[in-house]
């Protein structure tokens, strides 16, 4: 049986990682370090959320552990995970022909397009808390959802100009599909240069997937939950109140414009996202309040991503 | 004349929109072409599209506009000679025109005579006016997303514009576009041709020369390559056939540059799974046909269409990807079928209590007894009337038929609520009526849909609309204008297809009742479904808007019979006889309306000793007669015969309206006239209100 690529030649997680790291940084990217916060996803990071807000060009990739409570199976599932991790490319503005970037970093990651059956298959990608949308693709190969590829129009409420193409691959399922594997836990995830051994995704990150599991759906304590959510929108309320009198026209203190924490009223807007996330694991939250609580952490986020365009611009005047 | 081509490179379009893209671009090059006579007539034309490129080819188009002669006048001859010598006037006109002052003409006009000249505007190319006006063809065409891309956001298109090809014969029209001037390079497939651009030679060429890259630019012929390979494929299994899917097929078209068909396998135990789910993954996640035995069961096999030659060493390695994605998601259905199993529907009912159906109306499971008490006023009414029913198999269909909301299969694939519950219930054991009721309660979901097959499947759907669409007019939230956010318009909708085309004796008021409204709410719904049988009749009847509206004037409380009545207007409007009375009908109504305005209301009763003329007396005899045949004959629902019994009542109406004055000035003879046509009326009008329909024009 003939394997996707030969099985010595597939590249383990780690390859796979540093391969395409190596590609986009040969490309002009800036690499960034994963967001040592809890997110759902790699859009969330303040280097790609914020980042696309205003004028100024950005070419910057990052892998992101991405945290999904509500898709936890204790380590049961072979597809599906707790937290898996993205490789997140932002280029602002898209170079012309993006595309054949993009599969040309599949080729170095040892894909021979011309024995794969490859689609861009229109897949627009939302995310309403974050009043943020844009156009785009799932990448399809061999039937399998690869990378999602998307052209931000709008981000926090705010139409974009220029605006930033987002690649997103799923690091796991990409190395499910080189190694060809079932389950995502049989993933080498590295081999010892020296010895040949090999360690597995499951050796890696099987314990991760049971304690999370077990913490998002029957130990986190939902009353502290709903304080903390409380705690944490107060505090980036507060925050978002006080951006109103320092972020102005000409102001007395340019310093205090400059050091004024938008980054910090973000970074709670994201706790409040993520302990929204294990509220909903836990069960916690009816359709009903879904709605409300949802617009809640919505006028954070939106709120913190209209004062960082309004810093932007108040600084790049001065 | 040459032919003209242009192609528009783009990244990969939307496969949902590109039949319509294709079409308007064609439309709008041909109008243009017209517009600008640059064609002769109709000329033959073509369009194309992959989703990487949209295309159009006009055969034999001008290259130049034709030159048009046109006569300008000039000063007057009084003013442009002196003395028969040419004045300045006449000379700066004569440059004007571009001839000598002999060149120029005399013409008489009312106002004395003048200097003319003919001119002649000279056509453009036509590379000139297409590159001008051709751009802003493209910028109009419709889509249904579109995006930015450049910088300062010059224009908006549905994905970034690569390239743009545009020859006139061997010529390129240089039109620019999206940042883009056009030339004769273009690409042809991503991988399977070289990457690098290469020059088409002539429109004519186009399509042989995309071919030779990989690129089958025709949708018709992609589609039938499509086909002949499912079917090509599907041989390699004995007595199986790949299940027919225009959609996906459609879908799959406008994916492809250049389409290959693989058949891959699943292990046959997956088969154990509901048929629902193994297809739902197939098309709707995956996009591949499904294959049956020619019993037409599932068998373990799909279908995908590639957008990639296969050969020996790329089909093992596809097939491989393709089955093993379809292995992962067969198992993530199987995980959910079977932990899902491990609690009951039956145990899932409390479980609804912690489901919100909507904030003012509870949880699910308050919904679902809500639900049970309706269906059950429903079924004691249908059981009544003679149907044969299950009233316990009811109950215990609306109290479960919510609890698939709770299973995780549910939450995977929210297309099949419902159908997922159904499958339980049978997998559970319970009563096949309880399960096809559960199993159906969400039919007919679109005009396409059939209704539910048993009458407590049809109960079920209908009592838990009315208690949605009821629950929601008691807050005020009923639909406005296009804001429907519960979509109650659907499921009224669907309450009345149920009505009208299921068996169920059931009465819309009938319905509305079960639900207990208060008499304002009740008010409000008669008139929401008014609206909603309107449309029924209209879109989904084929009625016309008059017969629909004469046969509601007559009723709209029983809708098998409604539709029965309007059916039967339609079938006789086309009469002469009929049109006759209809128009005499309206004539009637119009009578009475205005005698009622002037304070003449006519008695109940008519008096016949006070009938004069034999006219009059003819028409109480027949129209009294007919009203008794017709009364008969609607008990029968002969619609039909009972319309050609008005028909029949032409000749004594016409000689009533010949002879007879009705506004006599005599109070009592006047009276009495008026109740007989408005007897006549009353008598006649059970079926539809004949005065709506249109007579003339």
């Amino acid at each position: 049986m003939p394997s996707v690529v030969e099985k010595k030649k597939a590249l383990t997680f780690q390859e796979l990682l540093f391969t395409l790291q190596r590609f986009w940084a040969e490309h002009g990217c800036v690499l960034q370090q994963p967001y040592d916060l809890e997110v759902g996803a790699g859009t969330m990071s303040p280097d790609t959320f914020l980042r696309v807000l205003g004028p100024k060009p950005i070419s910057i990739a990052y892998a992101q552990p991405s945290r999904r409570p509500a898709d936890g199976r204790y380590g049961e599932n072979p597809n599906r995970l707790f937290r898996h991790t993205q490789l997140q490319v932002i280029l602002k503005p898209p170079p012309e022909r993006v595309q054949e970037l993009y599969l040309e970093s599949l080729v170095a990651i040892g894909i021979d397009l011309a024995q794969h059956d490859i689609k861009f298959e229109e897949d627009n990608w939302e995310w309403p808390v974050g009043g943020a949308w844009g156009v785009g693709w799932q990448v399809m190969l061999d039937g399998q959802e690869i990378t999602q590829f998307t052209y931000f129009q709008q981000c926090g409420g705010m139409d974009l100009d220029p605006i930033s193409g987002e690649i997103t691959y799923g690091l796991e399922r990409i190395a499910q599909f080189l190694q060809d594997l079932d389950s995502i836990y049989d993933i080498v995830w590295s081999r010892d240069p020296a010895t040949g051994a090999e360690l597995t995704y499951g050796q890696v990150r099987l314990h991760e997937e049971q304690q999370f599991s077990a913490y998002s759906f029957d130990y986190a304590d939902v009353p502290s939950l709903w304080k903390h959510l409380e705690l944490y929108e107060a505090e980036c309320l507060a925050l978002l109140a006080r951006a109103k009198e320092v972020l102005v026209e000409e102001s007395p203190d340019p310093l205090q414009v400059l050091r004024f924490p938008t980054l910090g009223a973000y970074e709670l807007a994201l706790k409040c996202s993520h302990t929204f996330n294990l509220l909903d694991a836990r069960g916690a939250i009816s359709v009903t309040e879904r709605v409300g609580v949802m617009a809640r952490i919505r006028n954070l986020i939106v709120g913190v991503a209209k004062i960082y365009a309004e810093q932007g611009r108040l600084t790049a005047a001065a | 004349m040459p032919d003209f081509l242009l192609e528009i490179g783009l990244e990969e379009v939307p496969a949902r929109m590109l039949a319509s893209a294709q079409a308007e671009l064609l439309k709008r090059t041909l109008g243009l072409l017209a517009r600008e006579q640059l064609v002769v007539g109709d000329p033959i034309a073509h369009s194309y599209s992959t989703p990487r490129r949209l295309a159009v080819l006009v055969r034999g188009v001008l290259t130049q506009q034709p030159d048009i002669t046109e006569e300008t006048t000039g000063p007057a001859v009084k003013i442009a000679f002196k003395d028969g010598v040419p004045t300045p006037a006449a000379e700066a006109f004569a440059r004007k025109s571009g001839v000598a002052v002999s060149g120029l003409k005399t013409i008489s006009t009312s106002k004395g005579d003048y200097l003319a000249a003919a001119t002649l505007k000279r056509g453009r190319t036509a590379a000139e006016v297409l590159a001008l006006e051709l751009p802003k063809e493209i910028a109009a065409i419709y889509w249904a997303k579109n995006m930015y891309w450049r910088a300062g956001k010059p224009e908006r298109f549905v994905r970034p514009v690569l390239w743009l090809a545009c020859l006139l014969g061997d010529e390129i029209v240089p039109l620019t576009f999206a940042g883009k001037t056009a030339g004769r390079a273009t690409y042809g497939h991503r991988v399977l041709s070289t990457g690098e651009p290469f020059e088409i030679v002539t429109p004519h060429s186009y399509l042989a020369q995309l071919e030779g890259e990989y690129v089958l630019a025709d949708v018709e012929v992609r589609r039938q390559k499509i086909r002949k390979a499912l079917d090509h494929v599907t041989r390699a299994i004995p007595n199986a056939r790949w299940r027919e899917d225009h959609a996906l097929v459609d879908a799959v078209t406008h994916l492809t540059e250049w389409p290959d068909v693989l058949l891959g396998n699943f292990e046959a135990s997956y088969l154990e799974l509901p048929e629902e789910v193994l297809v739902t993954v197939m098309r709707d996640h995956q996009k591949y046909f499904a294959v049956e035995d020619s019993n037409g069961k599932l068998a373990p096999h799909f279908l995908t269409v590639t957008n990639i030659a296969l050969d020996e060493i790329s089909t093992p390695i596809i097939k491989q990807g393709n089955e093993r994605v379809l292995r992962a998601r067969f198992n993530d259905a199987r995980f959910f079928w079977e932990f899902d199993q491990r609690t009951p529907l039956t145990n899932r009912v409390k479980l609804l209590g912690n489901v919100t159906f909507q904030k003012d109306l509870g949880s699910y499971a308050q919904k679902s007894e809500r639900v049970a008490v309706i269906a059950q006023r429903l079924a004691t009414f249908a059981i009544e009337r003679g149907c044969a029913l299950d009233e316990k198999a009811i109950s215990e269909a609306a109290l479960l038929a919510k609890t698939d909301l709770t299973t995780d299969l549910v939450k995977e694939f929210t297309e099949l609520q419902g159908i997922i519950g159904g499958l339980y219930a049978r997998s559970q054991g319970l009563p096949a009526t309880v399960a096809d009721a559960i199993y159906d309660q969400y039919l007919p979901a679109s005009a396409k849909d059939t209704i539910p097959r048993s009458p407590e499947g049809a109960i079920l759907g209908t009592a838990d609309r009315i208690d949605t669409i009821a629950g929601m007019f008691r807050l005020g939230m009923e639909p406005t204008g296009s804001k429907d956010p519960f979509a109650l318009r659907r499921a009224a909708n669907s309450i009345v297809r149920i009505l009208a085309e299921s068996s169920l004796p059931i009465l819309l008021s009938d319905v509305i009742d079960s639900t207990t409204p208060a008499q304002d709410t009740e008010v409000r719904l008669l008139a929401f479904f008014a609206e909603r049988i309107d449309f029924y009749l209209r879109e989904g009847c084929d009625q016309a808007y008059d017969v629909v509206k004469a046969a509601m004037a007559a009723g709209t409380d029983d809708l098998r019979d409604l539709v029965a009545r309007a059916e039967a207007v339609t079938a006789v409007r086309g009469s002469e006889d009929f049109l006759a009375v209809s128009a005499a009908f309206k004539r009637m109504k119009n009578i009475l309306t205005q005698a009622h305005a002037k304070g003449d209301v006519p008695p109940s009763i008519v008096d016949h000793d006070l009938l004069l003329d034999p006219a009059e007396k003819l028409l109480a005899v027949t129209a009294s007669a007919a009203a008794s045949a017709i009364q008969e004959l609607q008990r029968e629902r002969n619609y039909g015969e009972a319309l050609r019994v008005i028909a029949a009542l032409r000749p004594s109406i016409d000689d009533f309206f010949d002879k007879v004055m009705v506004m006599s000035p005599e109070d009592d003879i006047r009276a009495n006239r008026l109740a007989l046509l408005n007897r006549t009326l009353e008598d006649l009008s059970r079926i539809a209100d004949f005065s709506e329909i249109v007579t003339a024009g």
